[in-house]
């Protein structure tokens, strides 16, 4: 009787799910608890709830929303690395019968958490922090075109990241690969919480992701400043635009495809399963159609971030920008017509693989066209070596040979022998890493003191781009050694003692992978610790040419108050060459949004939603989901969601921004 | 780099080209990319770049000019960065500097057509070898000018990845094996693969590339292996808890020492018949090498149909039934429980105790039934038709039509769902 | 986008927009929401393909034609495309500002929507019943998963109907509540496109195989 009233209330949940035979976990949660502890209680005795709760959790400021989602991406890069050094330590000492320090239940939650930490939690919120902090100031708009769904977004994908973090203390993770491919994943072979953690957590952050991706293009279509036709967009808008409709067309994909999933594993139905007519293959083509315009989804905003630098820093225009945004939206339609080569050892035919092959070895021609647009946007330029231009060199070096080894894999004979190898490792790191982080880390530099007003500290910087440049190769390079060595991923153990060498040296390189990581926290710190910041008065440090820095730094609320008009594709260089005045009188009241805490309740009974069906509380599943629906309607009754902010109040800051830039001059 | 290595990239380089026109490019490739990877590969057994089965170095070979090819255009883009990044630094003030230059068409077309015309050259080879080296298709060669000679009969090889371990059938000879795989040096190899539960795949990189092996499916993969030695075999894709242990040994023998080997096999006192092998197929890490002196008929066609429990239906029967439209209401109820190990499977918690669909007739009888109808052919696996491309030699006669006509209807079947989405 | 570029002089050109222009309220969410159904839109191609691949999979258990019932799916069909001329018919009127009618044409809308909803649920507890579960065959689970969702969307789309209409009845046809009608409107005509969908492929197609 209680026994029964107590799995009604807890589901599966039980004393016996907490991990606490793995002393690693353990510790983990100690410090992770410490850590939790201290940054509450240190908001509780500054007193700071009501001001995050006020200023940033409810509110509606793109700008705000982009900074969030940046804070969430680095936090879960630290656990995500965390994972990677771990693997790398088993991975260096599992030899000569040797079982390393991880058991196979926490080594392959291992690997499957990262690629899910890393794509979804990690390369996601930071590459649409940049979208939404960044593609309203460059279009002149005064917010996206839907702000409260924006909040609501950015809090979906933090509930996801705030499952994937449960499984690490209740339950487990899947072990099943990033990609969580049935059978194995079917409840017969996965029966724990696992899966049910990845699907549900993918399922809502992938709310939030379909969500934004909306908004975003409603806003680039709709609410760009007056004269900015298409082929006036900014390169990172257009990269932007782009990354959010490959979003929309293939998110729902995945969700479909996850939802069937889940139906296989909580109704029993047969998508996936093989003995009632179901087909496991479905899966793996389905999700690789997601799959792969998401890796596009990630690069191309980079690359909009590295057209930006390369001019900015090479004063200059961008070198053909109409190639540039036919290559990218070239890019954006072949990105659906290449899952394919994901799985060319399927046995699907010469024919089906060597049109997969060649449509994969086309969107090359594109990117490589990119390559020479950003070396010829530095011909005959005034390179100036700040840090985003230092990463552009890096990337430009790093990335050209990952595409060389990703068009490798591309020819499907090759792929035989190199699929699923560390070689397939070593590819897609250098041009995750190679790109999109690197990507991230220039626009990290380059947009800062946008953000904050001050620049970054160039010390710490470099120490960080060395080292993480250096630390990539040295942890990658034995990769695609061991790939030619025929050794492939997801191996625990190993019986070759000649493996050993380039193991540890994999190792070193992710230690000093870890030290750039560390550099950079520093240099974060540092800057913002700094009693003598390089301050910038003039909201245009770097003398840049699009309009983020026609404004100041950092942005007023309402990012312009007057809209900019555009004439040129380089909309403020041609202001500035053109001797633009700032009107500094005939200010209006500004129409604005209005914070809501609706998104992030919505959002944290999604989370109560995903735990509870993980868990099996079925009362709680009904409860929380009424509970949504209640919610979203209540929300819907809300009628008052705009003010006006005063003209004295737009007077005021506008004219402190009058002196601060007359001081400048 | 060890003398075995060298050896096997000097042959590869002397002979290897041969489904490519024989250009100087190809050579100064060779040459180019041994002495690059050298330094890499010093010391360390790289066996993808030294293989030691013809299908293996002609992947080998592709990796190379592939390569090659593309550092065409990745050298020099390299090297005008770092070129362009030291000249117009901003401190360089002698550098030209046209803040307003930004498009030329003549350097735009050099732009998007270098580009194309390495991936024209690639992508040509990427037609041509993807073929030809389709892992479908039947060895028309042992090795640079040494096509198989005629009367050749291939082994043949039915390899089910279970969990953990690798079990191979030598249908001609009666025996089967776990997790070790004994072929002659220089006879072409042709592989059935397929699994128990969970998808894997299939790996000897000294032979030739992976394939998958998927339940109730059947891939094919056709290798041969050239020196005699012992290869590594590796389940290539994540299977679950036992998977790093899952590797077996690889062995190219001399013919004289693989009839000695199949008569030690025959003399083991092990039998695979459908209740050994659902105890073999349950789920064990580590496993050493197993013999079985002989294999129940039909055992691979039944694993493969999903049915090597007797009362369950075979896919092939399923899909036969279906193809008429099913079995209507009476169908609904012919089940029967799935059992795992003595007890109730996983199940869903708002699914059903988990069941199968029941046998309604034997498995010999559904073979029959099957031999009854039409024999389809699987469609040539050769549909080049170019000059100098000779189409392989005629498929090898098999004995058994209807176990042909099953598996060419399952890999139709499957390539057929795959092709629809 | 509110005014197209001053046409200015190459000398003087204008850089700011010193009067400003009204910014329509709602000006992008036709379109933020049009592009959210092409979304939705993608699931349901999802699951059409899904249905194209497992559609013949019958497990050796009942197919379309042992199954479908098809004057009851005529009616439940003829109810939803009834419900969208009577939602056109709501939209109008609201045009010509009439919102007693708007509201009385939205009620039928709905209406008409439970009808089909429940003839729909109706079909899906006589299979049930019959042993035809979702779990019998892929068939059977691509079915009643591209049913279900649409049935889903259905249930949805009524909810927010209610909603809306009270928020009528409370506000009156405010702009904010006249773009909520155009969205639903979308929303409502989309289903019906969809639905005809399922009703070639699921049904007519089925029974013809």
């Amino acid at each position: 009787m209680t026994n029964e009233f107590w799995s009604f209330i807890f589901g599966r949940l039980t004393w016996d799910v907490l991990p606490l035979h793995e002393p690693i976990v353990v510790v983990t949660f100690i410090v992770v608890a410490i850590a939790g502890l201290a940054v509450v209680g240190a908001i509780t005795y500054f007193k700071l709830w009501g001001y995050l709760w006020k200023e940033w959790f409810t509110s509606v400021d793109h700008k705000k929303v982009g900074i969030m989602y940046m804070v969430l991406g680095l936090v879960m890069l630290l656990r995500g690395f965390a994972d990677a050094l771990m693997m790398r330590l088993q991975q260096a000492i599992a030899f000569n019968g040797s079982e390393g320090y991880l058991n196979a239940h926490h080594y392959d939650q291992l690997f499957s958490v990262h690629g899910v930490i890393m794509i979804f939690f990690v390369a996601m919120p930071l590459i649409t922090g940049f979208m939404n902090y960044i593609v309203p100031l460059q279009i002149g708009a005064r917010d996206v075109s839907f702000p409260f769904l924006n909040n609501f977004s950015f809090w979906m994908t933090a509930s996801g990241a705030v499952l994937v973090m449960a499984s690490l203390f209740i339950g487990e993770f899947a072990q099943t690969g990033w990609l969580a491919f049935p059978p194995l994943s079917g409840i017969e072979h996965s029966p724990a919480s696992g899966v049910d953690y990845y699907i549900w957590a993918l399922q809502i952050a992938g709310v939030g992701t379909t969500l934004s991706g909306v908004n975003l293009i409603a806003t680039i279509i709709k609410m760009r400043a007056p004269g900015m036709t298409l082929m006036k967009m900014p390169v990172f808008t257009w990269t932007s635009l782009c990354t959010n409709v490959l979003i929309v067309a293939s998110f729902p994909i995945l969700t479909a495809v996850l939802t069937l999933l889940a139906l296989d594993r909580y109704v029993g139905t047969n998508f996936f399963t093989s003995d009632f007519g179901g087909n496991p293959m479905m899966y793996v083509n389905l999700i690789w159609i997601w799959g792969h315009p998401e890796v596009y989804i990630l690069i191309l905003p980079a690359f909009g971030i590295f057209s930006e630098v390369a001019s900015t820093f090479s004063g200059k225009r961008l070198f053909g920008y109409t190639s540039m945004v036919y290559a990218t939206v070239v890019i954006t339609v072949l990105s659906y017509l290449v899952w394919l080569h994901h799985f060319f050892t399927m046995g699907s035919g010469a024919s089906v693989n060597s049109f997969f092959g060649i449509t994969t070895m086309i969107i090359s021609i594109p990117t490589g066209a990119k390559i020479f647009n950003w070396l010829f946007t530095m011909y005959k330029g005034r390179i100036r070596f700040e840090l985003p231009m230092m990463w552009l060199i890096a990337f430009m070096l790093t990335f050209t040979i990952g595409g060389m080894t990703g068009v490798l894999l591309a020819v499907p004979p090759a792929d035989f022998v190199l699929h699923n190898s560390l070689f397939l490792v070593a590819h897609f790191h250098n041009v995750i890493i190679g790109g999109v982080l690197f990507g991230i880390f220039a626009g990290i530099n380059y947009w800062w003191p946008k953000a904050f007003g001050y620049k970054l500290n160039q010390f710490w910087g470099k120490i960080s781009f060395w080292l993480w440049n250096v630390g990539f190769w040295l942890a990658f390079g034995p990769l695609y050694v061991l790939g030619l060595m025929g050794v492939t991923r997801r191996l625990r153990t190993f019986d070759d003692p000649s493996l050993q060498i380039w193991f540890i040296i994999a190792g070193i390189g992710a230690l000093v992978i870890a030290g750039g990581i560390g550099a950079m926290i520093i240099q974060f710190t540092v800057s913002i610790m700094s009693k003598n910041k390089e301050w910038d008065t003039t909201g245009d440090p770097w003398n840049g040419r699009t309009l983020e820095w026609a404004t100041s730094s950092p942005p007023p609320q309402y990012n312009f108050a007057f809209t900019p008009i555009i004439h040129d594709g380089d909309a403020w260089a041609d202001m500035k060459a053109r001797n633009a005045q700032r009107p500094v009188t005939g200010y209006m009241d500004i129409h604005m949004p209005r914070n809501t805490g609706t998104g992030i309740i919505l959002a944290g009974l999604s989370v109560v939603l995903g735990f509870a069906l993980i868990w099996y509380m079925w009362w709680l599943v009904i409860l929380s989901f009424v509970a949504i629906i209640g919610a979203a309607i209540m929300h819907t009754f809300n009628y008052d969601r705009d003010y006006y902010i005063p003209i004295e109040a737009v007077a005021e800051v506008e004219d402190e921004r009058t002196r601060l830039l007359s001081g400048a001059r | 780099m060890s003398d075995g290595a060298v050896r096997s990239m000097r042959v590869g380089r002397k002979e290897s080209a041969v489904f490519l026109p024989r250009a100087a490019m190809s050579r100064f490739a060779k040459f180019l990319s041994v002495s690059l990877l050298a330094p890499f590969l010093a010391g360390c057994n790289a066996v993808v770049m030294a293989p030691a089965g013809d299908i293996a170095v002609q992947q080998r070979d592709l990796i190379i000019i592939a390569t090659v090819l593309m550092l065409l255009i990745i050298i020099p883009v390299m090297v005008l960065v770092v070129l362009f990044a030291r000249k117009y630094r901003a401190s360089n003030t002698e550098a030209e500097y046209e803040p307003d230059w930004h498009h030329s068409t003549r350097l735009e077309l050099v732009i998007w057509s270098a580009p194309l015309a390495i991936i024209i050259c690639l992508g040509a080879v990427t037609w041509v070898s993807t073929h030809l080296l389709d892992p479908y298709r039947e060895l028309g060669r042992l090795g640079p000018d040494r096509p198989v000679p005629a009367n050749t009969e291939p082994l043949e090889v039915e390899v089910v990845a279970l969990d953990w371990k690798w079990m191979f059938i030598y249908p001609q000879y009666d025996i089967a094996t776990v997790n070790e795989l004994v072929v002659p040096v220089d006879r072409p190899i042709s592989f059935r693969l397929t699994a128990s539960t969970v998808m894997n795949s299939f790996y000897i990189p000294a032979m030739a590339g992976m394939i998958y092996a998927m339940p109730g499916m059947q891939t094919r993969l056709h290798g041969v292996i050239n020196n005699p030695g012992e290869y590594k075999g590796i389940a290539a894709h994540y299977s679950g808890h036992g998977f790093s242990g899952m590797h077996f040994v690889t062995k190219g023998v001399s013919d004289a020492e693989f009839d000695t080997w199949v008569g030690d096999v025959k003399g083991s006192p092990d039998m695979l018949n459908r209740q050994r092998y659902l105890e073999v197929e349950k789920p064990s890490e580590h496993v050493p090498v197993m013999h079985f002196a002989g294999v129940e008929s039909g055992l691979y066609t039944a694993i493969v149909n999903m049915c090597v429990e007797l009362d369950k239906m075979c896919m092939s029967e399923m899909m036969s039934i279906d193809e008429q439209g099913g079995l209507g209401h009476a169908g609904i109820d012919n089940l029967a429980p799935a059992l795992y190990g003595g007890g109730e499977r996983n199940r869903s918690p708002f699914g059903p105790q988990k069941t199968y669909v029941a046998a309604i007739c034997s498995t010999d009888e559904a073979i029959a039934m099957t031999a009854k109808l039409p024999a389809i052919h699987a469609p040539n696996s050769a549909p080049l038709l170019g000059r100098g491309i000779a189409r392989p030699e005629a498929v090898a006669q098999s004995n058994a039509p209807a176990l042909d006509w099953l598996a060419g209807k399952l890999a139709f079947n499957q390539n057929t769902s795959t092709d629809a989405l | 986008m509110s005014s197209p570029a001053n046409t200015t002089t190459a000398d003087a050109p204008e850089f700011y927009e010193i009067v400003a222009h009204d910014h329509p309220a709602h000006a992008s969410t036709q379109i933020g929401f049009w592009i959210y159904l092409m979304s939705d839109c993608l699931i349901f191609a999802s699951l059409f393909a899904i249905y194209g691949v497992l559609g013949g999979s019958f497990a050796a258990g009942p197919s379309p034609e042992h199954l479908f019932n098809l004057p009851l799916v005529a009616v439940s069909t003829t109810a939803l495309l009834l419900s969208s001329i009577t939602y056109g018919f709501a939209m109008l009127d609201m045009d010509e500002g009439k919102q007693k009618s708007t509201l009385i044409w939205l009620s039928i809308t709905g209406l008409l929507g439970a009808v089909f909803l429940g003839l729909t649920l109706y079909e899906f507890y006589h299979m049930i019943q019959e042993g035809a579960v979702p779990q019998r065959s892929a068939f059977l689970s691509a079915f009643f998963v591209l049913v279900g969702t649409h049935a889903l969307h259905v249930t949805f789309g009524i909810l927010w109907l209610i909603t809306l209409v009270a928020q009528i009845s409370m506000k009156g046809l405010i702009p904010a509540n006249k773009i909520r009608v155009q969205c639903l409107s979308m929303f409502w005509h989309f289903l019906d496109v969809i639905w005809i969908g399922v009703f070639t492929v699921v049904y007519l197609m089925g029974m013809l195989r």
